[in-house]
């Protein structure tokens, strides 16, 4: 290509650097501002040193979007392999049917779960209706209002962004290479770890960031599901900054989301590690 | 099907955009209420009452996020309808403007017992909405009478009833239950009162089965939950829809709440939101408001249209010395006591509570998951075999 | 073998949409309530479009997606064109900046963008919140996504037609809107596609930027704090379901009438 047609079309990311400037990297700057500064403005480390007792809160944030995400992967790989398998025009209705639960809105799903889980909820009406039939008295399981509950919140609101990354490059995939190992002898298990799966690595990677990075951060979901028992780190940001119970103050909000994003930079960076072989966007190698 | 889909796109924005075309220049007067908490027929009324006026109505979850709203995004909403101590700070902040009660006729319908309450003594920035006072619900069916022949607040730290208590989700409320439970003020300024209703409540969480609000109809409706405490009118419409539901006025006395609506000081139509808060205050719309809503109406024609049934419940319509004596209003607490109950709040939420269920079903969870996995890798594997029996023929 | 694998796929997919079926279900409640189910009626539906407040922000959501999803695509699309042409660090920092938004989680995003338009309207005070500021924050976490799905069609397209195109006297515009589009649109679509149901799905990002004189359907549905939310929303929900898996079946339908047809044309 000639030069100056490869200078135009470099013109053509101003929108792009002007809007992501102001709107991403500008308020970046000012959380990191608000982080290190009081009500007054000047300079203090205490906003950040406040966060220490919140370290549980973050413990358990992070323990709990963990669980969600490999449960969400374990569980997304085996669908999202078998519809990349599928004839092409079955393949983009079954996309749909996977995004299709995202159009409705994501308070009422979660509100559904609640009718679900209860004690006195759907599953536990249904078990105690079936063994009442044998003649067996059961107490049911206790679902709602723990921590599991918040998990199954999580692994259901962000399945479907596991589920499409790694259906992309599953598709992408050369099937001659499987073949091709087939031939040479490999048996299922070999072709899953040696040819499928470092493969597919480059979609696992944005599907655990798109459910892990979410996942850590939600407030809702451990309002219903969780019965307000324990809060996330979340519902601390949100109460920090929206004052709902009774203290508004930017600073230590501030803190404690720079505190977060720095967490998960840490951690997409350690992931990044497994997959050097791969172009930054995420897209496989060609 | 992307083409199609793409198509669904673009008509739905030909569709909103050809809405817009339709806004004509009009006064819109911004109202701010709380959740499903007006009779919705209302607004069209005063929009055919007052043709030049259109209402932009939106809804907040809470005092303290309309409040954040407010002071952050300096929106130009109009009216609002924040509850009590919310209305003492927006007075001491100087946010609302004095109301001209000229506007507002129908003012006179208040009754005096609800005008010059403590949050506004000379009643000069707001009319009273709706009120009510907090109660305590059980079910009947499950809890013994003995234990709530005292009528009092222990019941929601009883340990029979441990994993079915429901408490508010919501400090301000659950603070003051804990106080009145120790026999202080809701209100109390006394930072070691504070601290002793934080042990209290920590004391309760293990029994707490879930911090709640609007959940509590369909976990008391349902019977997944014993006992809460909410609003008079919410348990007089959750009796209703379950007869085992009982409710009463804890004897430690209790919270009375006003909602009043107030006109903010960035509004640049007065004298249409005193209009509509003049519409607000009219005898029949007043009545529609309080059916749809369910709480206690502070205007006296209107409640001579109300059923029979609702006036003559003591708990909905106490009389005025019974209030006077056992209730109190929420006053805005000073701002080290906001954020000591922000902190000791935050803690109550964050701290480790010992599981109460012995079978965490995280691992059930979580064996399932891995069966799961198992199976998808046996699927894997035969599936294989099988193509390499193809292949081989 | 194949059994097996449809049996996952189903029990996978009743997974995602058993909270529906209960929606629903509820959708059809006599009583005002998510728990009990007492009678069959059609009363939320009826007085579900005299709610002027929930199909406001029906109106509010949709619209708000919409215009997110094409406004996102556009500055998505052309950075995607302008970062394929770029190399070395140029590119990579122009990446890292695309992958803060994906990145950050949503919380962060969203009380950033809150303090920045706060900074701006306190300094300023001359915007307020409201759908502009709304737009703003659905376009910023929307385009990364965009950006992502166009990339690699464009690094995939064969760079010789738009050269030939140039070659043969076509101005690089005209040759970028036949020669070049075309080839990347199936990437642009998913990406519109992605940005709209990522702006549909939200709740964080509004509930921190929408203001109080605009809300989206999230919004309105948190609001209800009080007071239990109406079956109203079920309903509401279930009829926008019903219509969105009415015109996938038509639309499927009909290419696999397509699909018959080509294949009955090539005999």
């Amino acid at each position: 290509m000639n030069k100056l047609s490869s200078r135009t079309r470099q013109a053509l990311t101003a929108p792009f650097s002007v809007w992501m400037a102001i709107f991403v990297l500008v308020p970046i700057g000012l959380v990191v501002y608000y982080a290190l500064t009081d009500a007054t403005g000047g300079f203090t480390l205490s906003n950040l040193a406040s966060i220490w007792e919140y370290r549980s809160t973050y413990l358990v944030s992070i323990e709990l979007a963990l669980v969600a995400t490999v449960i969400c992967l374990i569980m997304a790989y085996p669908l999202a392999y078998s519809i990349s398998r599928m004839k092409a025009h079955s393949q983009s209705t079954m996309v749909l049917l996977v995004m299709l639960p995202m159009w409705m809105n994501f308070l009422i799903r979660t509100y559904a779960w609640m009718t679900i889980l209860e004690d006195t909820g759907l599953i536990n009406t249904f078990i105690k209706s079936v063994l009442s039939l044998v003649g067996y008295e059961f107490e049911g399981f206790s679902m709602i209002n723990t921590n599991g509950a918040i998990v199954l919140g999580m692994v259901y609101n962000f399945l479907p962004y596991m589920i499409l990354p790694i259906y992309t490059v599953l598709t992408k995939i050369d099937h001659s290479i499987i073949e091709a190992a087939r031939d040479l002898g490999a048996n299922g298990f070999h072709i899953f770890t040696k040819v499928l799966l470092p493969q597919s690595i480059p979609g696992i990677i944005s599907g655990i960031t798109m459910v892990f990075v979410p996942a850590v951060s939600t407030f809702v979901i451990s309002k219903l599901l969780g019965g307000g028992m324990t809060y996330l780190i979340g519902d601390v940001i949100e109460n920090y900054f929206l004052g709902n119970t009774g203290e508004v103050n930017y600073n230590v909000g501030a803190a404690l989301s720079l505190v977060l994003m720095i967490l998960i930079l840490i951690s997409s960076g350690i992931m990044n590690h497994f997959d050097k072989d791969v172009e930054p966007d995420g897209g496989a190698k060609k | 099907m992307k083409k199609a889909l793409s198509f669904i796109i673009t008509a739905v924005m030909i569709l909103s955009l050809s809405v817009c075309a339709f806004a004509e220049e009009k006064v819109t007067l911004n109202v701010y209420n709380w959740g499903e908490y007006i009779d919705q027929e209302v607004i069209e009324l005063f929009e055919a009452e007052y043709p030049d006026i259109t209402v932009n109505y939106t809804t907040y979850d809470s005092n303290e996020s309309m409040y954040s709203k407010m002071i952050s995004g300096a929106a130009s909403y109009d009216v609002v309808i924040p509850s009590d101590y919310m209305v003492s700070k927006l007075i001491n902040e100087d946010l609302i403007y004095e109301l001209d009660f000229d506007n507002i006729p129908n003012y006179r319908y208040i009754g005096e017992a609800y005008k010059n309450q403590a949050h506004d003594p000379e009643n000069k920035y707001s009319v009273p909405y709706l009120w009510g006072t907090v109660v305590v619900m059980y079910n009947s069916a499950y809890v013994d009478e003995a234990d709530v022949e005292n009528q009092s607040l222990d019941l929601l730290w009883n340990e029979k009833y441990a994993g079915k208590i429901l408490m508010f989700d919501n400090p301000r409320d659950a603070f003051c239950l804990a106080l009145l439970k120790l026999g202080y003020s809701m209100n109390s300024e006394t930072h070691s009162e504070w601290d002793e209703a934080a042990v209290l409540l920590s004391e309760q969480k293990p029994l707490v089965q879930a911090y709640v609000m609007d959940a509590i109809f369909d976990k008391m409706e349902s019977e997944e939950a014993w006992i809460a405490p909410y609003y008079a009118g919410d348990a007089y419409y959750i009796a209703d829809g379950n007869p085992n539901i009982k409710y009463y006025i804890p004897s430690e006395g209790t919270n009375m709440f006003m909602d009043s609506m107030c006109i903010l000081n960035t509004s640049e139509h007065k004298t249409e939101a005193e209009l509509f808060i003049n519409f607000m205050c009219d005898p029949e719309i007043s009545r529609m408001n309080a059916e749809a809503v369910g709480y206690s109406t502070p205007n006296t024609e209107t409640l001579k249209m109300l059923d029979e049934e609702l006036i003559g419940n003591d708990i909905l319509y106490p009389s005025t010395e019974f209030l006077i004596e056992n209730t109190d209003v929420f006053k805005n607490l000073s701002q080290s006591t906001q954020i000591l109950q922000s902190n000791l709040w935050t803690s109550l939420k964050i701290e480790e509570s010992a599981e109460s269920s012995a079978l965490d079903w995280i691992d059930i969870f979580c064996i399932g998951i891995v069966a799961i996995g198992i199976t998808s890798a046996v699927y894997f594997g035969i599936r294989s075999k099988k193509r390499k029996k193809l292949w081989k023929s | 073998m194949k059994k097996l694998s449809k049996l996952y796929n189903f029990l996978v997919f009743a997974f995602l949409y058993a909270p529906i079926v209960v929606m629903i279900v509820y959708s059809f409640n006599g009583i005002k309530s998510r728990s009990v189910f007492s009678g069959f009626s059609f009363q939320w539906y009826q007085e579900l479009f005299n709610d002027e407040v929930i199909m406001n922000s029906l109106y509010v959501s949709l619209l708000l997606a919409v215009l997110a999803a094409i406004i996102s695509t556009v500055i998505g699309t052309l950075a995607a064109v302008g970062i394929n042409a770029m190399g070395g660090i140029k590119k990579k920092a122009m990446l890292a900046v695309n992958n803060i938004p994906m990145v950050n989680p949503e919380i962060v995003t969203a009380v950033s963008m809150m303090i920045l338009f706060v900074f701006v309207i306190s300094k300023f005070n001359s915007m307020e919140m409201g759908f502009g500021t709304l737009l703003i924050s659905h376009v910023t976490f929307c385009i990364p996504y965009v950006t992502l799905e166009v990339l690699p069609k464009i690094r995939g397209m064969d760079a010789n037609i738009y050269n030939a195109a140039l070659d043969l006297g076509c101005p690089p515009a005209k040759a970028f809107l036949k020669v070049v589009l075309p080839q990347i649109k199936p990437g642009i679509v998913t990406g519109m596609i992605m940005a709209f149901t990522l702006s549909l799905d939200d709740f964080i990002i509004s509930y921190f930027n929408s203001g109080s004189a605009v809300q989206t359907l999230s919004v309105t549905i948190y609001s209800m704090t009080k007071k239990p939310y109406s079956p109203k929303i079920n309903a509401l929900s279930t009829l926008l379901f019903a219509t969105i898996l009415i015109l996938l079946i038509i639309i499927n339908v009909r290419q696999s009438r397509g699909d018959a047809k080509k294949k009955g044309a090539k005999r």
